[in-house]
C-alpha cells in the first residue's frame, strides 16, 4: 500500500524529443488512477518511467514516500501488466506467476499458497499446467493479472491491458479489474485511449495531451466541467460540440466578464428539440444531415444555417458547422428536415479563444 | 478423371524411386563393397548382393585398421573426428549465443563496430586464412591436439548473426516483464532466452556438427601423428598406398562408419527441430 507522487517529471529523448514535459500527479493509497490520451501523448512513457523501464530525464518519481528515480524496477515493489501480456512462453502457468517470487528467494510453500490463492481468485486453477500458447486470449489477461498479484506490490501498472482482448471480454475484463483492485485495494496506475475505460475504472482521471497533463480529477467532475477544449472533445462519446463564438455573446453569458471572442461547448446530450429559447440558453437551427440508431438513443449530425457566423474550433473533432445531438429512444426527424435544439444556461461551456481556459460565470 | 489421378500418382512415385536409386546406389555399393573379398574386388568380380565377410571387414576396420605400415585403426579415427564435431559444433554455439546476446542487449561503447567486424569475418573462411592461423596455433603448442583441431573453428559469424537475428525478434516486453520480476541480465539469459532459443539450437547442432565432421583441409594441415588423425583424413590416406593393394573392403568400411554420425544427428534433432517449428513459441 503507498501513494504515488510524480513531482514535475521529464522525460526528453537523446536527440532532444520532449516527450514528457513536466507532469505533476497525485495518487493517494489504495486509489485507482487512469492515464488517458490520445496515441502519442506520453501516457505510456510516463507508466513506464514510474515502472522503472525508462529513465527519469527531470523531476521526481516517489512511490510509497521513498524516491525511486534510481531504483531498479525489480526493487520498486510494483507489478506490472502489459498490453501483449509478456507471459514466458516456454512457462507453464503456475510457472509464469511464480517466476518472480523465487527470483526473490521466497520459500516454496509459500510460493505455492500465493500462486493458487491468486488462481482461484482469477479461475486459473484448473489451467496451472498449461502454457500461455494453450490459453484464450482472456485466460492469458488473467495469468498476467495473475503475475501482478501475487507479488502483493504497492502499485499495479497496467499498460493498455484489455487493447487485445474482443469487445464483448473487455467490459468483463473492465469490471473484473475493477473488482479485484477494490478488494485488494492496492494502488493502480492505468494506461488507455479508450474514453470509455477511462471514466468507468477512474477514482483519478488524468486527461493528457502532448506530452502535458491537461486536467487532473474525479471522472464525472472532468466530464461536468472539462478546462479545456481538448478534455471537452477527448471524454465524452461523441464528443462536444465545439464552436467559436462572439464576444458580446460571451460577455452576455458570463454577465460581461470577457473582453474577446471565445469557444462555446455543448454536449450532443445537453440538445432538446425544441421551438423554444431558453433564457441564457443557446438555441440552433440544424439541418438534418445523418440518423444513427442504436436501440436505446440516436444521434443526429446536422449542419447549422449557412448565415451563422460560428464554426468549429478544435480542427480534426467536427467537421466546419456540423453539431451531434443525442436524443433518447429512436424517434428522430426524417434526413433534411430543418429543426431547432436549444440547451438551457448551465449546460454550456465556454472556453477562451485558444481552448486553453475555462471560462465560468 | 478417377484413373487418371491413379496413372498420376503411379507416373510420380515411379519418378521419386528412380530418384532414390540414383543417389542411393553409390551408398549401396559402399556397404556391399564392405562385406566382400578385397581380392574378388581387385579382380574386378565385385558382386552387387552382399558378401559374407560383414563381421571381420567391420572388426579390422574399427579396431585393427589397414594391414599398412601406418595402420590406425578407425575407431579411433572416429573418436578423433566426434570430439573436434562435437567441440566445434557446442563451442561455436555457446560463444556466438553469449556475442549475440551482448550485441543485442546491451549498449556499450562501440557495439556496431563490433558487430561489423563479427559480420566482416564472414567473407574470411578458414581456406583464406589458413597461414596466419596455422601459425599461431603451432606458436601456440597446439600442433596434434584437439584444442588445434576445433579451437581456430569455432568462432562463428554465422551462428551470431542467426542468434542476434532471432533475439531481436523476441518482444521487448519479455525482458521488462523479467526486469520487473526480479531476473538480472544472466537469470534473463538462462531462464527466458535460452529456452526460447532451444529449436534454433538444434538446427545450428545439426548444420554445425556436419561442418565439423568433414572438416578435411584444416585436420590434414594440424594433426601429423597417426594416432590424432580424423576420419576423414583417414580415408584418404587408405585409397593412396604405395606399396600395396588398396583394401577396398576396410576404405568402403570406414566410409559407411563415416557416414554414421551425421545421419544419427540429423534423425535425433529432426524430431526436435520439426516439434520446435510445429509449436512456435513466442
Amino acid at each position: 500500500m503507498a501513494n504515488v507522487t510524480l513531482r514535475n517529471v521529464r522525460k526528453t529523448y537523446t536527440g532532444g524529443f520532449e516527450a514528457i514535459k513536466g507532469v505533476n500527479v497525485d495518487v493517494a493509497d489504495g486509489q485507482f488512477c487512469v492515464l488517458v490520451g490520445p496515441s502519442g501523448c506520453g501516457k505510456s512513457t510516463l507508466l513506464r518511467m514510474v515502472a522503472g523501464l525508462e529513465t527519469v530525464t527531470g523531476g521526481e518519481i516517489d512511490i510509497g514516500g521513498r524516491v525511486v528515480n534510481q531504483i531498479e524496477p525489480a526493487d520498486r515493489d510494483i507489478a506490472m501488466v502489459f498490453q501483449n501480456y509478456a507471459l514466458y512462453p516456454h512457462m507453464s502457468v503456475y510457472n509464469n506467476m511464480a517466476y518472480g517470487l523465487r527470483n526473490r528467494g521466497m520459500a516454496e510453500t509459500e510460493v505455492k499458497s500465493r500462486v493458487e490463492e491468486a488462481a482461484r481468485v482469477l479461475e486459473l486453477t484448473s489451467m496451472l499446467e498449461r502454457k500461455p500458447r494453450q490459453l484464450s486470449g482472456g485466460q492469458r489477461q488473467r495469468v498476467a493479472m495473475g503475475r501482478a498479484i501475487v507479488r502483493q506490490p504497492k502499485v499495479f501498472l497496467f499498460d493498455e491491458p484489455l487493447s487485445n482482448l474482443d469487445a464483448k471480454l473487455r467490459i468483463a475484463m473492465r469490471v473484473e479489474i475493477r473488482k479485484l483492485q477494490r478488494r485488494l485495494n492496492t494502488t493502480s496506475i492505468y494506461v488507455t485511449h479508450d474514453q470509455l475505460e477511462a471514466m468507468t475504472l477512474a477514482d483519478v482521471l488524468v486527461v493528457m495531451n502532448g506530452g502535458q497533463v491537461e486536467q487532473v480529477g474525479n471522472p464525472l467532475a472532468i466530464y461536468e466541467k472539462p478546462a479545456t477544449t481538448f478534455v471537452a472533445s477527448f471524454i465524452g462519446a461523441p464528443p462536444m460540440n465545439l464552436m467559436s463564438t462572439r464576444a458580446d455573446e460571451i460577455k452576455s453569458q458570463l454577465n460581461g466578464a470577457a473582453t474577446e471572442a471565445g469557444i462555446l461547448g455543448i454536449r450532443p446530450e445537453d440538445f432538446v428539440i425544441t421551438d423554444q429559447t431558453p433564457a441564457g440558453g443557446v438555441a440552433l437551427p440544424l439541418t438534418v444531415e445523418a440518423i444513427e440508431r442504436v436501440g436505446a438513443e440516436t444521434f443526429i449530425y446536422g449542419s447549422r444555417e449557412q448565415e451563422e457566423q460560428r464554426v468549429a474550433a478544435t480542427p480534426g473533432e467536427l467537421p466546419p458547422g456540423e453539431v451531434i445531438v443525442r436524443i433518447p429512444g429512436t424517434e428522430a426527424p426524417a434526413i433534411g428536415a430543418r429543426i431547432r435544439v436549444a440547451a438551457i444556461r448551465p449546460k454550456l461551456h465556454l472556453f477562451s479563444g485558444d481552448g486553453r481556459t475555462r471560462l465560468e460565470a | 478423371m478417377v484413373e487418371d489421378e491413379g496413372i498420376r500418382r503411379y507416373v510420380a512415385h515411379a519418378i521419386l524411386w528412380i530418384g532414390i536409386a540414383i543417389v542411393a546406389f553409390p551408398v549401396y555399393i559402399a556397404i556391399v563393397a564392405s562385406t566382400q573379398d578385397n581380392a574378388l574386388i581387385a579382380n574386378g568380380q565385385m558382386s552387387l548382393l552382399p558378401g559374407g565377410h560383414f563381421f571381420e571387414v567391420y572388426y579390422q576396420t574399427i579396431f585393427v585398421g589397414t594391414s599398412g605400415s601406418t595402420r590406425e585403426p578407425v575407431g579411433n579415427m572416429m573418436l578423433n573426428s566426434l570430439v573436434m564435431a562435437l567441440a566445434i559444433a557446442i563451442g561455436k554455439i555457446a560463444i556466438s549465443i553469449i556475442s549475440a546476446y551482448a550485441i543485442v542487449y546491451f549498449r556499450f561503447p562501440f557495439r556496431m563496430a563490433i558487430f561489423w567486424i563479427i559480420f566482416i569475418t564472414l567473407m574470411l573462411p578458414v581456406e583464406v586464412r589458413i597461414y596466419p592461423t596455422y601459425k599461431i596455433v603451432a606458436d601456440l603448442h597446439m600442433l596434434d591436439s584437439y584444442a588445434g583441431l576445433s579451437l581456430p573453428l569455432i568462432a562463428s559469424a554465422t551462428a551470431t548473426l542467426l542468434f542476434r537475428q532471432f533475439f531481436m525478434t523476441v518482444p521487448d516486453e519479455l525482458l521488462e516483464a523479467s526486469r520487473i520480476d526480479g531476473a538480472g541480465p544472466l537469470r534473463f539469459f538462462w531462464d527466458t532466452l535460452l529456452p526460447l532459443s532451444r529449436t534454433n539450437m538444434a538446427a545450428l547442432f545439426v548444420i554445425l556438427f556436419i561442418l565439423g565432421w568433414n572438416q578435411y583441409l584444416w585436420p590434414l594441415l594440424i594433426t601429423t601423428r597417426d594416432d590424432m588423425q580424423t576420419i576423414q583424413v583417414g580415408i584418404r590416406k587408405m585409397i593412396t598406398t604405395t606399396d600395396a593393394l588398396t583394401e577396398w573392403p576396410i576404405v568402403m568400411a570406414t566410409a559407411v562408419l563415416a557416414m554414421l554420425p551425421p545421419v544419427f544427428v540429423v534423425v535425433a534433432m529432426q524430431k526436435l527441430f520439426v516439434r520446435g517449428l510445429v509449436e512456435t513459441e513466442k
